[in-house]
C-alpha cells in the first residue's frame, strides 16, 4: 500500500527547473543567512522582486519588514501550507521533495524578522506526510540548523507543524490564524493585519510554502540573479501544477511570462478547449486568448492550471466549481453565503433549460456585487468561474440550436 | 455510556492537553486526536474537553461543526473520501463511485452495517495528476480504476 502514496508523490516533477528545483546543499540557504544583517537580507528579498506565491502576489519583503519593525515580545512565522485551490498541487511536491527549502526559509524569515517560533499550518489531507516532516525537522535540529543556536550563532528558532481539518478557506491567511488559534476558520476583518495582529494577537508573517522555498535559493544567489527571469512586474520563476486533459500532468517550474500557448505545448495537451488559470477561483481563458501570459501583469495566480479539451462540457466544469464554492463557504458574511447558492441554482437552472436572459444577466451581476462585498478572498473570487464561464462559452452553453435542452433562447441576443 | 468508559475517556482526553496544552488553541489538536481514535467525537467528550479547557460546550461544537474532518455523530472504523473537485471528476471519478456504491451497498454520506466503512466526498485532496484520488483514513490512494478502488476497500479491516 505503501507505493501507492510514494505513486502520488514521486517523481512528479515534469521539468527540472533554474531556481526552486534546481541543485540545493541543506544548510547552505541558513549559513550564508547568518552571515547577513536583517537588512542586508530584506534587502535581497525586496531586489528579487519576490511576491506571494499563493496567488494573491503581496511583495515578501514588505511583509517581512512590517513585522521586523513591529516591536513585541513574541513573534510568529507561519507557513501556509494549507493548499486547497482545485487543480494545485506544488506545495505537496515541494513539501515531499524540497522540505529543507521550505523550512529554510522560515529559519531565515524567523532570523530576518526577530521570531522564535515557526509554525507550519498543514491541510488535513497531506496528513499522511506529517511523520516524514517530522522526522526531518528531527534531522534538522540534530544538525543544529533548527533549535537553540543555529549553527552556534545566538539565534534560536523551532518550527512546529499544526495539522488543518478540512478547510478550504483556511488558505485564507486570518482564517488560518483563527483556525491556529482554535476557532472556527471565519476570515477576520482587515486590518488590523496579522503583520501586526496575528496568532495570539503578535506579529505574524504567512507566507505560501513556495514563497519561503524560493528564500534560500535568493539568500545564497543574490536578488538580483532570481530577477534575471520572469517579467518586470514578475519576477523569477514560478511552479504550475498542470492537470486535466493533456499527456503529462505534474508541476512545471516556469519563469512567469510563458505564455499558455507555451504551456500547453510542454504538457502535450491537444484538441484544448479551454484553459482554467488559478483553480476554481481563477478564470476560463478561451482558445482565442491563449497568447496571453501567466504572471501578476495579466494572469496572476497561485500556479492552478487545468486543461479541457474539446469534449468537455464547460456548463458541467462550472457546475463543479459552484457547488465546491458552496460546500467551502464559511458562511459568515452573507453575499458569499447565500450569493454562490444563487450562482450554482442558476446554473442548475441553465442546465435544466428553464431560463431567462434575464436572469443570468441579474446573477452575473450579483457576482459583480459578491467581489466587492464579500470579506476574503473566497467570496470575491468564486464568481470568477462563473461569470468568465457563461461569457466566453456562451455559443456552446446558450446559442446552441442542436442542444436539445435549448428552450425560450431569443437566439443569443441579449 | 458506562461509568468506566466515561473516566476512561476523560483520562485520555487530560493526556492530549498534557500534550497540547490548556489553552484555546489545543482545541484543534485534541479534538483531531479524539476524532482519529474514535471516528468521532461525542456529546461526553465534547463536555470534557470543554470542562478541561475552560471553555463553553457549544464552543467546541461550533469547531466540530465548521470542519469537515471532524465529527459529532459516530462513523465506521474506516472513513473513505472520495475526491469530487474537478480534475479527479475528469479523470472519472463517477464509475469510481459507482463502483464503490454497488459493491458496499450503500450511498455516499452512509455507514456499512458492519461499520467498517463510512463513505464520504471531500473536496480537492490535491492528487489532481494522479486523479482520481481518494483519502481512507489519512491515507491516500490515487490513479484510481473501478477494480482497483474495490480492492482496496476490500482488503482494509
Amino acid at each position: 500500500m505503501e507505493e501507492m502514496i510514494d505513486i502520488a508523490v514521486k517523481g512528479k516533477i515534469n521539468r527540472t527547473g533554474p531556481v526552486l528545483f534546481s541543485e540545493y546543499n541543506r544548510g547552505e540557504g541558513i549559513k550564508t543567512a547568518l552571515d547577513l544583517s536583517r537588512d542586508d537580507i530584506i534587502f535581497e528579498i525586496r531586489e528579487s522582486g519576490l511576491k506571494g506565491r499563493g496567488g494573491a502576489g503581496f511583495p515578501t519583503a514588505t511583509k517581512w519588514m512590517l513585522v521586523a519593525a513591529a516591536k513585541a515580545d513574541k513573534k510568529y512565522i507561519v507557513c501556509n501550507a494549507d493548499e486547497g485551490e482545485p487543480g494545485t498541487f506544488k506545495d505537496r511536491v515541494l513539501l515531499m521533495e524540497y522540505p529543507e527549502l521550505v523550512f529554510e526559509g522560515m529559519v531565515i524569515a524567523g532570523y530576518t524578522c526577530g521570531a522564535s517560533e515557526g509554525i507550519v499550518y498543514l491541510r488535513g489531507e497531506y496528513e499522511y506526510m506529517l511523520a516524514s516532516l517530522e522526522d526531518y525537522l528531527y534531522e534538522m535540529k540534530k544538525d543544529k540548523l533548527l533549535g537553540d543556536n543555529i549553527l552556534g550563532s545566538k539565534f534560536s528558532f523551532d518550527i512546529k507543524i499544526k495539522l488543518g481539518s478540512g478547510a478550504y478557506v483556511c488558505g485564507e491567511e486570518t482564517a488560518l490564524i483563527e483556525s491556529l488559534e482554535g476557532h472556527r476558520g471565519e476570515p477576520r476583518n482587515r486590518p488590523p493585519y496579522p503583520v501586526n495582529t496575528g496568532f495570539m494577537g503578535s506579529p505574524t508573517t504567512v507566507n505560501n510554502v513556495e514563497t519561503l522555498a524560493a528564500v534560500p535559493h535568493i539568500i545564497m544567489k543574490g536578488g538580483s540573479w532570481f530577477k534575471k527571469r520572469g517579467t518586470d512586474k514578475s519576477t523569477g520563476s514560478k511552479l504550475f501544477s498542470v492537470s486535466g486533459d493533456c499527456k503529462k500532468p505534474g508541476v512545471y517550474e516556469l519563469q512567469w511570462g510563458t505564455s499558455i500557448n507555451e504551456l500547453l505545448d510542454l504538457v502535450e495537451a491537444e484538441n484544448v478547449k479551454a484553459v482554467q488559470v488559478g483553480g476554481a477561483s481563477g478564470v476560463c481563458i478561451p482558445k482565442s486568448q491563449f497568447d496571453r501570459k501567466l504572471g501578476y501583469e495579466d494572469l496572476a495566480t497561485g500556479g492552478s492550471v487545468i486543461v479541457f479539451n474539446e469534449d468537455r462540457n464547460m456548463l458541467e466544469v462550472l457546475k463543479n466549481f459552484m457547488e465546491f464554492f458552496v460546500e467551502e463557504s464559511c458562511g459568515q458574511c452573507t453575499p458569499c453565503r447565500i450569493g454562490n447558492i444563487k450562482l450554482l441554482e442558476g446554473v442548475n437552472m441553465i442546465e435544466r433549460g428553464d431560463y431567462t436572459f434575464r436572469h443570468i444577466n441579474n446573477l452575473k451581476e450579483l457576482g459583480k456585487t459578491m467581489q466587492v462585498a464579500s470579506k476574503c478572498g473566497l467570496g470575491q473570487s468564486s464568481p470568477n468561474p462563473f461569470i468568465t464561464i457563461l461569457e466566453n462559452f456562451k455559443d456552446e452553453i446558450f446559442n446552441s440550436n442542436s442542444s436539445e435542452k435549448q428552450v425560450g433562447g431569443n437566439g443569443g441576443k441579449e | 455510556m458506562l461509568i468506566e468508559e466515561k473516566n476512561a475517556l476523560s483520562e485520555e482526553i487530560e493526556g492530549y492537553v498534557k500534550e497540547y496544552g490548556t489553552n484555546r488553541s489545543a482545541l484543534l489538536p485534541v479534538l483531531q486526536a479524539v476524532e482519529r481514535k474514535h471516528g468521532f467525537v461525542s456529546d461526553f467528550a465534547q463536555q470534557e474537553i470543554a470542562r478541561i479547557l475552560d471553555i463553553h460546550p457549544v464552543e467546541v461544537y461550533s469547531v466540530i461543526s465548521f470542519y469537515s474532518f471532524l465529527n459529532s455523530k459516530p462513523t465506521g472504523r474506516n472513513v473513505v473520501r472520495l475526491c469530487r473537485t474537478i480534475s479527479c471528476d475528469m479523470a472519472g471519478k463517477d464509475q469510481i463511485e459507482n463502483a464503490i456504491k454497488r459493491e458496499l451497498g450503500i450511498e455516499f454520506g452512509e455507514t456499512t452495517k458492519d461499520n467498517k466503512i463510512t463513505l464520504e466526498y471531500t473536496n480537492c485532496v490535491g492528487m489532481c495528476d494522479v486523479g482520481p484520488a481518494m483519502i481512507i483514513n489519512e491515507r491516500v490512494y490515487t490513479k484510481l480504476n473501478p477494480e482497483k478502488a474495490v480492492n482496496i476497500l476490500n482488503e482494509i479491516k
